[in-house]
């Protein structure tokens, strides 16, 4: 096992762990400190798939904005000390099943596509895949509609949101 | 994998040291003599009154939504920035732009009254 495999380890464990924790605290306060660490977690598996673009983003949107946003919700909606009702509902046991069922038909169909023995192409060149991205957004020939339209599509998000959460 | 990803990792190992030194060394060197108001909670020298665990205003929630909006914004100014120094004038203004059109967003909410804290 190389270092690199027990550090993947490390992370699996430890997003797994706090995963598991998220769904079974009974404090919905907590559960969301345990979902931080979970998206950590996640992020600390991009890195070592050499995705750093998306662990920057991971870190940045979901565990800076995203997570804020839920604790702000929980904040505002529940009694967070005296949390009242059970967490698990009466058809948890087939939630589970169809769970595990969907795992087990996800492993059979890769195995049956050798989609684990594929090799993956290699990137070209560095590591300078963000810059890359970064020419690549804003080149006429390339994706410079989709960023400009982008900006518009936030726009009319921050605008409707702020609409729909405002006193009337 | 870059080595610099060891460093921040090594900074995620010694970032809860320090809090938990500062939190474990005066119960070793401090001296204890409790009495009822000194074991009262601290709050900037005002007495505490009412729960801690209060709803919160449902202003922090809009506050957290445009900051979300702006945070995604980030993702894409993120690689334009990285590859700044090497794009035309065109594509600098094409985020140039970017920016503007959000800054829409920004105008509308602030003359709107959503960041007056009430």
């Amino acid at each position: 096992m190389t270092g690199m495999d027990s550090l993947f380890l490390i992370f699996a464990v430890i997003t797994l762990i706090s995963a598991f924790l998220v769904v079974t605290t009974k404090n919905l306060f907590h559960a969301a400190l345990w979902l931080i660490m979970t998206l950590f977690g996640v992020a600390a598996i991009y890195v070592l798939l050499n995705a750093f673009y998306l662990a920057v983003i991971q870190v940045i949107v979901y565990i800076g904005a995203i997570a804020i946003l839920m604790i702000f919700a929980i904040m505002l909606t529940q009694r967070v000390m005296n949390p009242s009702g059970r967490i698990f509902n009466k058809n948890w046991i087939i939630a589970a099943l169809l769970g595990a069922f969907m795992f087990i038909g996800l492993v059979i169909i890769s195995m049956q596509t050798g989609a684990s023995k594929t090799t993956l192409p290699q990137i070209s060149g560095q590591l300078d895949t963000v810059s890359e991205l970064g020419q690549a957004l804003v080149s006429p020939n390339a994706y410079v509609i989709p960023f400009e339209v982008a900006s518009v599509l936030l726009l009319a998000a921050l605008i409707g949101a702020i609409f729909v959460s405002r006193k009337r | 994998m870059d080595n610099n990803w060891l460093y921040i990792g090594l900074f995620f190992l010694v970032a809860p040291l320090i809090p938990a030194l500062a939190i474990l060394a005066p119960l070793f060197l401090a001296p204890k003599k409790p009495n009822k108001i000194k074991s009262q909670i601290y709050e900037c020298g005002i007495e505490t009154y009412g729960e801690t665990w209060i709803q919160f205003k449902v202003q922090y929630y809009i506050f957290a939504l445009i900051f979300l909006v702006f945070d995604i914004e980030t993702v894409f100014l993120y690689p334009w920035a990285v590859a700044y120094n090497s794009l035309p004038l065109f594509a600098v203004f094409e985020g140039v732009l970017f920016i503007i059109i959000l800054l829409a967003g920004l105008v509308y909410v602030w003359r709107k009254g959503d960041l007056e804290w009430v």
